[in-house]
């Protein structure tokens, strides 16, 4: 990790509410399909790799750039970097993917992606983030597992 | 009107005992077993008993990370194994039981395939760290040829002509490059570079005659080359009297992911495909088709044909339409494709 902060001041933004438990998400005979505020609530608490503070606050994720397609099992992810020459978001994009790959059935296809045009090497790391077989090794990779778990886990 | 004949892909075996993710399967070449690997660090040798297939060796303590690829010899009495680890091992069976009795060093990071030639005098490597490493095998030794760098990005996939000392590669970078031995002075390099697709190539694989290749990729196409000789009656120019490869064919709309794998069998010219979205396809070259311009149909897709990603694909070498497959789901399959 870099001695200096490359975002010295980031802005803050608000963190939403919980979420509110309808009786229709405590009937049992409901099936409850995955939503994105679900999605939402798996992420929003991860860790910033500089800042104490979490993916919520620095506005990286937000519900609203959260897809799930239950029928296709498919969910997309966007996040957006606080700055557009952020050299931790490809750290950042592998903490939420892990964060997803352990939470979800193994069913979802995953896609975490920057969202368009806020990163100067945008494609780059996309890319890297769709490539299966580097994430499986980078997720070999003791050290760079560490640094991951101490963004994921959750204070 | 085309009328194109559908065939079915039954399915005959599930094979269970990998932990996690099975990355690749790969056929003896007598078609009478199959070897398999995966993120659990082992290889799988199975075989039938009586009418089913029956896991018979579990190959351990060779790798200490996934291993990503498997490959027999073409006298099926070594197994080349590629691991992340950056290693890849020499498993020889001259005694009864498989040991492991070589470990080739010398990539920087994760070794990504493995491929024999067919000779069995030649083995080619690939690896993250952007290199192709060529080794000579003489008396069981394995000596370092050559080391190419000539991709710009990870290495994803390294298979030999089925007939001469060629050797191609698929790379991150999105190309696949052709590579051979300068007899003057013994060098490897580069003849050539197959440019088309628009992101990661995953794997390659040649026909039967070795005189076109079958690529597929990240951008949910497979694509068909055609090798161009010096003085080929097309009249396609060959610069530096070396052969050229052209597109000839591009099958896209059928993918809906990224495909990992591809394999043209060497029996029926039928083509099989291994996709993200879990589905195995077979593709056919038409009767009619033009050889500088050829057509292929999809005449199977196994929908689910795994419950998640399916990572590899090989048709049996030796019978007809048996194919096995691959998949993060854990499981090796056995298949039957007929018409």
């Amino acid at each position: 990790m870099a001695d200096t902060l490359e975002n010295i001041n980031p802005k803050l933004y608000k963190k939403i509410d919980d979420r509110q438990v309808t009786a229709d998400d405590e009937n049992e005979d409901i099936v409850d399909e995955f939503d994105s505020r679900e999605i939402f609530d798996l992420i929003r608490n991860i860790n910033d790799p500089e800042h104490p503070l979490t993916l919520e606050e620095l506005n990286i994720v937000e519900q609203s750039l959260i897809e799930v397609d239950n029928e296709k099992n498919k969910i997309n992810v966007q996040f957006t970097p606080t700055i557009p020459h952020c050299s931790m978001v490809t750290l950042i994009g592998l903490s939420i993917c892990t964060q997803l790959l352990r939470a979800l059935p193994a069913r979802f296809k995953i896609n975490v992606q920057i969202k368009p045009g806020t990163h100067s090497s945008e494609s780059a790391v996309n890319k890297q983030l769709a490539d299966k077989e580097r994430i499986a090794a980078a997720l070999e990779n003791g050290y760079l597992v560490e640094v991951i778990n101490q963004c994921v886990f959750i204070k | 009107m085309l009328i194109i004949t559908m065939g079915t892909l039954e399915l005959k075996q599930i094979l269970t005992g990998h932990k996690g993710r099975v990355w690749n399967v790969c056929w003896h070449p007598k078609g009478t077993s199959i070897a398999s690997c995966g993120e659990d660090k082992t290889i799988r040798i199975w075989a039938p008993e009586g009418s089913k297939w029956a896991m018979k060796t579990i190959l351990t303590e060779g790798h200490t990370r996934t291993v990503r690829e498997v490959a027999w010899s073409p006298c099926g009495s070594h197994i080349a194994s590629a691991s992340f680890d950056a290693t890849t091992a020499i498993w020889d069976k001259s005694s009864s039981e498989f040991e492991c009795n070589a470990t080739l060093e010398g990539h920087e990071n994760e070794v990504k395939s493995v491929s024999w030639s067919k000779s069995g005098q030649l083995l080619a490597t690939c690896s993250r760290d952007k290199s192709v490493w060529v080794w000579e095998v003489t008396d069981g030794e394995y000596e370092c040829a050559a080391v190419i760098n000539a991709h710009t990005q990870d290495v994803k996939k390294v298979r030999w002509h089925p007939q001469e000392d060629i050797l191609a590669s698929a790379s991150y970078d999105d190309t696949v490059k052709i590579f051979k031995e300068d007899l003057a002075d013994s060098d490897w390099s580069c003849i050539a570079t197959l440019s088309s697709h628009t992101s990661t190539v995953w794997s390659l694989s040649f026909n039967s005659t070795g005189d076109r290749l079958a690529t597929c990729s990240d951008d949910q196409t497979v694509k068909i080359w055609q090798e161009y000789k010096p003085g080929n009656n097309a009249g396609v120019p060959t610069p530096n009297n070396e052969s050229v490869w052209k597109c000839v064919c591009t099958l896209s709309g059928y993918h809906t992911r990224t495909i990992y794998d591809i394999d043209w069998c060497k029996i029926t010219g039928l083509i099989a495909t291994a996709c993200g979205d879990d589905i195995i396809r077979i593709f056919r070259e038409e009767d009619d088709s033009d050889p500088n311009q050829p057509s292929f149909n999809m005449v199977c897709a196994a929908d689910d044909a795994h419950t998640q990603d399916v990572n590899s694909v090989q048709w049996n070498p030796a019978v007809p339409g048996q194919l096995a497959s691959a998949s993060d789901d854990g499981q090796v399959k056995i298949w039957f494709y007929s018409e």
